[in-house]
């Protein structure tokens, strides 16, 4: 338990570190070691991994920064992320980055790639455009091309050629990664109480700023310690949280619904993390192939790929089901078309199967959580009297 | 603010006038006549591959945007927000499912056919994406063909985003246009069109670039959305639009030749006060309004980037009919909103440059995170690159609330005193030297 206190200060700590010293210390023990960064949601991180590289998930400054000079760069009406982002960079936070990909998930974090262009940060900056065609030849052809190329970026900085080897290597660590996550999120789907949502979000925010070996051994570490019976149980209902994947909830946010009397069990936040779901193929003469194919048929329900065939909303019912959760809360991020875009037509999967759920928009430095804590606290009775 | 007259019309508004007319007119028969119709967006359009399959396009944004100019956006937007849309997001998407809702009538009146084929070309604009989510949970069953265009994110187009198309449209989408219109595709007939939208758009970059005449015989932006229309929309590739551009083209040459100033709709404007160039959409609810300030000033937009939402045809690119799909597949990848930000500057300021203008100003649309995430970025570079004065104004497009017509012309007005005090100082620098 002393462990698990210590390894979770640990992770809070590296989760909010917006100097990201721990990622620079990694690259300082090596001459060719590169840090690439990436914003939400998901890149392969196993590319960057195997060509001797860290990924680094830029996730936003939350509530931990002051916004000065991205207010200057941004229109009231766009959302926090890119402006919290912009002010890390242009506060030479993100100095010593070698590289930015930027997931075509919106037209913001799309020209965002452009204004780091602008400003000059990193010695490469790729807009990571992925196929909305899911044909492995056509779609798969296009995103290995781009895997290629963001391969071709980091060795004109570090020389390193990556073997098939070194490639499946990389991919069996982050299918441990991917496959301990999803342990934990098992055991807290029956047992919320033994790690607490905000505490379970810090360790899967840490993972964003450490070699993957190291997490690996975190997550062990906090898998190893909750399959024991800790912690109380209290009357909560069990909740999933929809729509949260790119702009982060403040952490106060998090807390006041855990306080207001819904666990939960599932959550899109730290969605880059667990894109793939199963493993990737670790054991092939062709790795990247295997990386494309896990993208075309194994990603997971999101807001940032076109899925007219396979509806997101029944896949958020199936989920809520698996999870044999209580409701949804649908907290997305102000002005994030994606997620608000989607969000009535989810919101009428859920009213269709009889699934209880309400909503609300924060932004990433929300620092009035009454309201919330209320609406939140009137949902969870709500179920529990009359559900 | 008074109310605008009549507009004055000239030969070429009577063929456009005519022409959506008769589009109307086909759609609000199309059923009966066994015309199957499309769905589909403005950028990186492929009209050509729909009408050459005897097809009729519909655009939702024209939609949208028409709805917007008959004042009937703003209830459609509410429809929309009652149905769980935030009012955060692209109004151009909630006034089209609040058309819907409230049984999709186009702007003559008439209703418009349902989608036998929703063919989302995705070009620079992440929200079509889920635009056509929605329409297809509104349209369940309807036939769909997605072509996902790649951004300019190198700033160049590159071998492999043309292959990458090129196979979409070959292996997927033209199929699917194929089986909705039951019949297969007539290259021949494609390549004919095609070279009559390459005819169109050399007679439209004409068109634009008799603004870097001074004065302007055109305004660029307010009058260039409606000389862009045959363009962009349903028409590329038709003689009639062929026709229409000739038309345009001796008329504003004629102007040109006659020195005369651009037509407003209140007739000609008598002075060219100031040289603009603007960037972003303009507001649709209040359009006319908007226009009124700028020409009552004697200011003319000499260029815009919004009438190259369609495509940068200034820029070289014109439609090749002896490789219509890769010419396709370069002009989705070429539309304003697919180039990368530093490829907006760059255009920008050379816009600033070849047309002479006295200033730059930005209209930023609440609903257009694809053109206005950045702006301010912009606006900055253009400032320190070109040293002209730089403006900036917030609208939307066809959401009513947002549209604050006295804090809007106050704005103006500031920034006009602006370029009016840099000409006297500019004037009294030059006699002095």
């Amino acid at each position: 338990m002393e462990r698990l206190t210590k390894t979770i200060k640990e992770c809070e700590s590296l989760a909010f570190d917006l100097n990201f010293k721990e990622a620079k210390k990694w690259k300082s023990e090596g001459a060719d070691r590169v840090l690439v960064g990436y914003l939400p949601i998901y890149v392969p991180r196993e590319i960057i991994h195997a060509a001797n590289g860290l990924g680094v998930g830029i996730m936003g400054v939350g509530d931990r920064k002051q916004i000065i000079k991205g207010d200057a760069y941004y229109q009231s009406y766009i959302c926090h992320l890119p402006r919290g982002i912009i002010e890390l960079a242009l506060d030479h936070n993100l100095d010593g980055f070698d590289g930015f990909l930027f997931p075509a998930i919106c037209d913001c974090v799309r020209n965002l790639s452009g204004m780091f262009k602008i400003v000059k940060k990193g010695k490469f900056t790729r807009y990571f455009d992925y196929p909305q065609n899911f044909d492995m030849n056509i779609g798969g052809t296009f995103y290995r091309e781009l895997i290629e190329t963001v391969m071709a970026d980091i060795k004109a900085i570090n020389g390193v050629e990556v073997t098939v080897e070194q490639l499946n290597h990389s991919i069996a660590l982050y299918n441990k990664n991917r496959s301990l996550i999803e342990k934990i999120y098992n055991i807290r789907q029956e047992f919320p109480w033994r790690l607490s949502a905000v505490d379970f979000y810090h360790v899967l925010r840490a993972g964003l700023v450490i070699p993957v070996e190291r997490h690996n051994e975190m997550l062990e570490e906090v898998y190893s310690v909750i399959q024991n019976d800790i912690g109380e149980p209290m009357d909560n209902i069990r909740i999933v949280i929809s729509g949260s994947f790119c702009e982060q909830p403040p952490i106060g946010l998090i807390k006041s619904i855990e306080m207001a009397g819904c666990y939960i069990i599932d959550d899109d936040f730290m969605l880059g993390s667990r894109w793939i779901m199963g493993d990737v193929d670790a054991t092939t003469d062709n790795p990247l192939n295997a990386l494309v194919s896990a993208f075309l048929e194994k990603s997971v329900p999101s807001s940032a790929i076109y899925d007219v065939d396979n509806p997101k909303g029944k896949r958020l019912v199936d989920q809520v089901r698996m999870r044999q959760a209580d409701g949804v809360i649908f907290c997305a991020a102000s002005f994030c078309d994606p997620a608000l875009l989607d969000r009535p037509d989810l919101q009428k999967a859920c009213d269709e199967a009889g699934v209880a759920h309400i909503n609300f928009q924060f932004h990433e430095n929300t620092g009035q959580f009454k309201v919330i804590k209320e609406q939140a606290g009137t949902f969870s009775d709500s179920i529990k009297l009359w559900v | 603010m008074s109310n605008p007259t009549e507009a004055i019309k000239e030969k070429s508004m009577v063929i456009q006038k005519e022409m959506l007319g008769d589009l109307f007119t086909q759609l609000s028969n199309a059923k009966e006549n066994g015309k199957k119709v499309v769905y589909t967006f403005v950028p990186g359009n492929l009209t050509e591959l729909i009408l050459a399959l005897d097809m009729l396009p519909v655009y939702p944004e024209i939609n949208a945007l028409q709805s917007g100019m008959r004042k009937k956006s703003g209830s459609y937007i509410k429809d929309a927000e009652k149905l769980g849309f935030s009012e955060d997001v692209c109004t151009y998407v909630k006034c089209d499912i609040g058309m819907m809702l409230n049984g999709n009538i186009g702007p003559t009146g008439e209703q418009l056919p349902p989608p036998d084929l929703l063919l989302l070309s995705y070009t620079g604009c992440f929200t079509f994406l889920k635009w056509f989510e929605n329409l297809e949970r509104l349209y369940p069953g309807v036939e769909i063909a997605m072509l996902h265009t790649p951004y300019q994110e190198d700033g160049k187009i590159t071998d492999d985003q043309i292959n990458y198309m090129v196979k979409q449209l070959t292996e997927e989408v033209i199929p699917k246009l194929e089986k909705v219109a039951g019949k297969k595709m007539d290259y021949d007939r494609l390549s004919k069109m095609l070279e009559n939208s390459s005819k169109s758009e050399q007679l439209w970059v004409e068109v634009l670039q008799s603004a870097k005449n001074v004065p302007s015989p055109i305004d660029s932006y307010f009058a260039g959305v409606y000389y862009m229309g045959p363009l962009f929309t349903a028409f590329r590739g038709t003689e009639k639009a062929l026709e229409y551009y000739q038309e345009l083209h001796n008329e504003v040459f004629e102007r040109m030749r006659l020195g005369l100033h651009p037509i407003n709709p209140e007739g000609e404007m008598k002075e060219e006060r100031f040289r603009l160039v603007v960037e972003g959409p303009p507001n649709w609810t209040n359009f006319r309004e908007f226009w009124k300030i700028f020409y009552d000033m004697g200011a003319v937009i000499v260029a815009s980037t919004y009438t190259k939402v369609g495509g940068v045809y200034d820029g070289g690119f014109r439609h090749e009919p002896e490789k219509p799909l890769e010419s396709l597949a370069k002009y989705c990848m070429g539309c304003y909103t697919n180039l990368n930000l530093p490829q907006r500057v760059d255009l920008i300021e050379h816009y600033i440059k070849e047309y002479k203008a006295d200033g730059f100003l930005i209209n930023s649309i609440k609903s257009c995170n694809s053109f206005s995430a950045g702006q301010l970025l912009i606006m900055r570079e253009i400032e320190q690159r070109c040293g002209v004065p730089v403006g900036f104004i917030e609208s939307d497009l066809v959401d009513p609330r947002y549209f604050s017509y006295a804090n809007i012309k106050n704005r103006l007005e500031s920034y006009f005193q602006m370029l009016e005090q840099r000409k006297i100082i500019m004037q009294q620098e030059g006699a002095s030297i």
